[in-house]
């Protein structure tokens, strides 16, 4: 039975790696109550199903699996006396004042007070309605976060023959381990003329398996009344439309979707914070607090990251935000709005101040070589490649700000004139 | 023998297309590579391509039926499916600690496969009857 105290200094919604990098965020800022609620039965939320390794590498200098990146945090977390740990529970509600409104299978319904709450709720998988595939509703069609649950916690097979929609990482890991399993994996099918996933995925889940990865290709028709029996792959034109005439099928018994993820935000939205329509997450100051005072976001609820490690940064400086105002230490309010200009699909946070060191990440649209990544006239980076799927991490100084007068900025990326 | 390999260096996001060219058993020219760490990359990856291994084993009485392993250090390339096979059949028994040797030496590397996370024990084996 878990005892819980009717004030916390900071709650955070979900123990992955952003609320538990938020908890130790909040616990350095010196919060000595801080409560973590996750739906499931253990914390470390998605890592704990991505046993491969690669995570850690900018934090810990080393190369380690989901679990054990999990593992460190969730050590730390459980040998430092003040901060509470709630599993199987969620957050049904939470009040302008901050009154949270908590159920549990250990708790039943409570209500406690924060001085603070740190959003950390972290994405879901688009799934085959987000797309329209065409053809029958069969089993044996799931997102490949899913199927990764499956193999990797569960001990179970998602089927024997196995065809992916989409090159996301997921998909991509999801080939190799499913081959290391036993089955048999067809090819994996992108409609975009590139992948979705990082090239180091490419060569070590696809090319050292011999798996095929078909770009500009779709799916055109899934097949089998109960199960799935075989699909209709399709080339796209430059308009993304299947050309039918120059389809063919494959057989499998499974389909994996890895097709992006959405930021977990149905919270956010009760709540009615404003919200980014690109990002699909809050907007959020320099301090990452949302448009409700108090409210913070880190994590991939607030921005989809490529990497844990950012992931960790972010949360951590939002958990120490949410603590130093739980503690009644106000920062000035933030007096620069940061706009994304060419080449920038989004940049978080939304809002700027002068008073500190700001780390700011924005993703570009298009791949662009040689160019410059200009922050209005203060600031200039030079960047050899920029792509979609790898995030840029961008660091402003005060000094910079200071000498800024006006209201807003906005970062660009254009081409190198010399190059 | 003169013969060329074609490579896609990992090492960063810009993915540099290398060229090498090999004489007999030994490389006598690198292209493509945009610095240093690709040069490396691309001696390793021709003379002996290495990988990490994760995977799972069966884990009776713990709070997931799979724990969840890897080779302490990569292992040859060309062994990751007879590496990754005669795991299929193996079978632990929760607690289990993270790091824990789950096989010593395995397939003859005289490299361990370890434990990824810790399995705290939650079944009582009486409640299997």
């Amino acid at each position: 039975m878990t005892v819980l105290q009717a004030h916390y200094d900071v709650v955070i919604v979900g123990g992955g790696p952003a609320g538990l990098a938020a908890a130790v965020g909040a616990r350095d800022s010196g919060c000595g109550r801080i409560l973590i609620v996750d739906r499931e039965k253990e914390m470390g939320g998605i890592l704990n199903q991505c046993i491969h390794s690669g995570f850690g590498l900018h934090n810990f200098k080393e190369e380690l699996t989901g679990p054990e990146y999990a593992d460190r945090f969730i050590r730390r977390v459980r040998s430092e006396p003040g901060i509470d740990i709630l599993s199987e529970s969620f957050i049904l509600d939470i009040s302008p004042d901050l009154r949270v409104t908590l159920m549990g299978s250990s708790i039943g319904l409570v209500e406690i007070r924060a001085g603070a709450v740190v959003l950390a709720m972290g994405a879901r998988e688009r799934a085959r309605g987000a797309i329209r595939t065409p053809g029958y509703r069969p089993a044996g069609v799931m997102t490949a976060g899913l199927a990764q649950r499956m193999v990797n916690m569960e001990g179970l097979l998602p089927g024997k023959r196995i065809a992916i929609l989409g090159s996301g990482d997921i998909g991509l890991i999801m080939a190799r381990r499913l081959t290391l399993e036993g089955c048999e994996v067809t090819g994996v099918y992108e409609i975009m003329p590139y992948c979705n996933g990082l090239t180091r995925n490419v060569v070590q889940c696809l090319k050292d398996f011999d798996i095929p990865l078909h770009l500009s290709t779709t799916m055109a028709f899934i097949h089998g009344r109960d199960r799935v029996q075989k699909v209709t792959l399709a080339p796209v034109a430059d308009d993304c439309q299947p050309q039918l005439a120059k389809a063919w099928d494959v057989d499998c018994d499974t389909i994996l979707m890895s097709i992006g993820l959405i930021p977990e935000n149905e919270l956010s939205r009760q709540l009615r914070l404003q919200m980014d329509p690109i990002t699909g997450g809050p907007r959020v100051s320099s301090t990452l607090e949302t448009s409700l005072p108090g409210v913070f976001a880190c994590g991939n609820v607030l921005h989809i990251h490529d990497l844990v490690d950012y992931v960790t940064e972010e949360s951590m400086r939002a958990g120490a935000f949410a603590g130093e105002l739980a503690q009644g230490r106000r920062r000035p309010q933030d007096n620069i709005e940061l706009q994304a200009g060419d080449n920038v699909r989004y940049c978080v946070p939304h809002t700027l101040s002068p008073d500190r060191e700001i780390s700011v990440y924005l993703r570009c649209i298009r791949p662009q070589r040689d160019c410059i990544l200009r922050l209005g006239n203060f600031l200039e980076k030079p960047l050899r490649l920029v792509i979609p799927s790898e995030m840029i991490h961008l660091t402003i100084k005060p000094e910079i700000l200071q000498r800024f007068y006006g209201t807003t900025l906005r970062i660009d990326i254009v081409p190198r004139e010399d190059a | 023998m003169k013969s060329q390999i074609e490579l896609v260096c990992i090492c960063c996001p810009m993915g540099c297309q290398m060229q090498l060219h090999v004489e007999g058993r030994a490389i006598s020219e690198i292209e493509g590579n945009t610095c240093k760490i690709g040069l490396n990359y691309a001696r390793q990856e021709c003379i002996d391509p290495r990988r990490m291994l994760s995977t799972t084993v069966a884990c009776k009485n713990g709070l997931w039926p799979r724990l969840p392993v890897k080779t302490a250090e990569a292992i040859p390339k060309a062994m990751m499916g007879e590496i990754a096979r005669s795991l299929h059949f193996l079978a632990v028994t929760a607690p289990v600690e993270i790091g824990a040797v789950i096989v010593e030496n395995i397939c003859g590397t005289s490299i361990n496969v370890v434990a990824t996370r810790s399995m705290p024990k939650v079944k009582l084996e009486a409640d299997n009857n």
